[in-house]
């Protein structure tokens, strides 16, 4: 039996020296680079797999969550967004510009005036919970079309008005997403005009993905070739701030 | 070299147990299976409550909450891995090593298709499902006797349905019910939500597995150690396995 209790003490050490050897690999610049081409690899096999416009599941108004989590910025800091606020967005613009032919500047009531898309999604937070709620706006593709992508075009960086410890929001996805049909714009929620936890005047819903790619109080899409040379160049705040995976349909 | 020959006249004979394909994944699949469960516990602890249905978020009732297990709420350090908090590197090392155990686990099964290790060590036998002989596995087990004298290569049956259980029925379901929560893989695989009920139902089918699969461990750890970790060990490594010796063989050559 002392053998045994030699082997089991043994086996401890040997789960400390583990875990603790996992914190060493996690320090590694070279195996968190491994680690990375998970995302790389996961990436290609959701596209290999999903087809291109597959929707997103969405539900009947029963299913709706009683009450929807409002997460991240809850209302952004300064003077500029409260006076936007206080005004009922009236003077709130989304510019449109980066590689497009035509750039654009859409008021509010323009982007409410365009055809609309409603969906009852489902809204999954990296951190694990879902809520499910309606959401109401034009299709992002009816806006890019509207703006013509030029051939360079790769991306679409969403500009936010709110920031998290100083940092500006932003969010990007690529042109998959974007021409997506469930993805839109949203100005409403739930049949109401969207509020300022969720991100009011108009936020985007990108369906396939984990909630923090859904960029709140958005004022600039910008097409890009490339997210390199964009804030700390990994594609989103949470990217740049937390090493969150850019590609969050997983 | 020379201890092993004169071991190898008195002791009894030796079986090549477990073939390579056996071999390489079981101590891939052990490493995912570890890694797996402690950066999981890690990524629960961003949200350290399982609901049933599709949705449920801090307004919802949970069924289970991490602070029914722990005081402060938080799986602790010595559990998770990375141990400090971070959703973004646990959700890293979960992602990699979920790839590496799905298709691991692929390779496993076609490996274990073609070099016949299913019909012949795992395949389920008339006196598996036999009452009375189950019980007698149970007390041979109470009684620390392991393995068949007559047919000492077998598995027994309590084993046979506890690697079955693993291979066909936990990881499987770990894996699917791990897609499920992918909102991506809900677009392409829609029955995925189906059959699961929803994807916090999904989430909380996975964390049930999961610690299923830790119990396994903490069992199979266990019966390692009481039959013998060496002779144990080194037949998951070189494949080659010496019968126990308390039960000597009647024709022993």
């Amino acid at each position: 039996m002392i053998h045994r209790r030699k082997v089991i003490a043994g086996l401890a050490v040997g789960a400390g020296g583990l875990l603790a050897g996992c914190d060493r690999l996690n320090e590694s610049e070279g195996f968190r680079g491994l680690l990375r081409r998970g995302e790389d690899a996961n990436l290609a096999l959701q596209r290999l797999l999903i087809n291109r416009n597959a929707l997103a599941r969405e539900y009947r108004p029963d299913q709706m969550s009683p009450i929807f989590r409002a997460n991240g910025t809850r209302r952004p800091e300064g003077e500029a967004y409260a006076a936007q606020a206080a005004a009922n967005f009236a003077n709130w613009r989304i510019t449109v510009d980066g590689l497009v032919a035509n750039p654009l500047s859409l008021s509010m009531d323009q982007i409410r005036a365009m055809p609309a898309r409603s969906q009852i999604t489902r809204h999954d937070c990296v951190e694990g919970w879902s809520a499910i709620g309606k959401w109401t706006g034009p299709r992002l593709s009816l806006i890019l079309d509207a703006a013509r992508l030029q051939p360079a075009a790769s991306y679409l960086v969403f500009h936010c008005a709110d920031t998290l410890d100083g940092r500006p929001y932003y969010e990007s996805i690529d042109l998959v997403d974007a021409f997506h049909p469930q993805t839109i714009m949203a100005w409403a929620m739930n049949d109401r005009v969207l509020g300022v936890p969720y991100g009011a005047p108009v936020r985007l819903r990108v369906e396939r993905q984990l909630g923090y790619k859904h960029a709140k109080y958005v004022e600039r899409i910008e097409a890009v070739a490339s997210l390199d040379a964009l804030y700390g160049g990994k594609g989103g705040y949470w990217e740049d701030v937390a090493d969150y995976e850019w590609y969050a349909g997983i | 070299m020379a201890n092993d020959a004169i071991e190898a006249q008195t002791a009894p004979a030796r079986i090549y147990r477990h073939r390579l394909a056996t071999r390489l994944w079981h101590w891939i699949n052990a490493v995912s299976v570890i890694v797996l469960l402690g950066s999981g516990l890690m990524i629960l602890n961003a949200h350290p409550h399982l609901y049933w249905g599709e949705f449920g978020a801090n307004f919802d009732e949970p069924w289970f909450s991490v602070s029914m297990v722990f005081a402060d709420g938080r799986v602790p350090g010595w559990l998770t891995i990375p141990s400090n908090y971070s959703l973004s590197a646990g959700r890293r090392w979960h992602l990699f090593f979920a790839l590496v155990l799905g298709f691991g686990l692929l390779a496993f099964m076609v490996a274990s298709l073609i070099n016949r290790h299913f019909k012949r060590d795992l395949r389920v036998a008339r006196e598996d499902v036999s009452p009375k002989h189950l019980a007698h596995d149970v007390r041979e087990h109470l009684a620390l006797r392991f393995h068949d004298p007559k047919r000492p290569a077998r598995y027994n049956s309590l084993q046979k349905w506890s690697y079955i259980l693993v291979v066909f029925v936990l990881l499987p379901l770990v894996i699917l019910t791990g897609l499920t929560m992918s909102p991506g893989m809900n677009a392409a695989w829609p029955w995925l939500l189906d059959l699961f009920g929803g994807r916090q139902s999904a989430r909380s089918i996975h964390f049930i597995v999961a610690m299923a699969l830790a119990g396994f461990i903490v069992v199979h750890l266990a019966l390692v150690i009481l039959a013998g970790v060496w002779n144990e060990t080194r037949s998951m490594i070189t494949g080659w396995w010496r019968v126990p010796e308390h039960r000597p063989l009647e024709d022993k050559p």
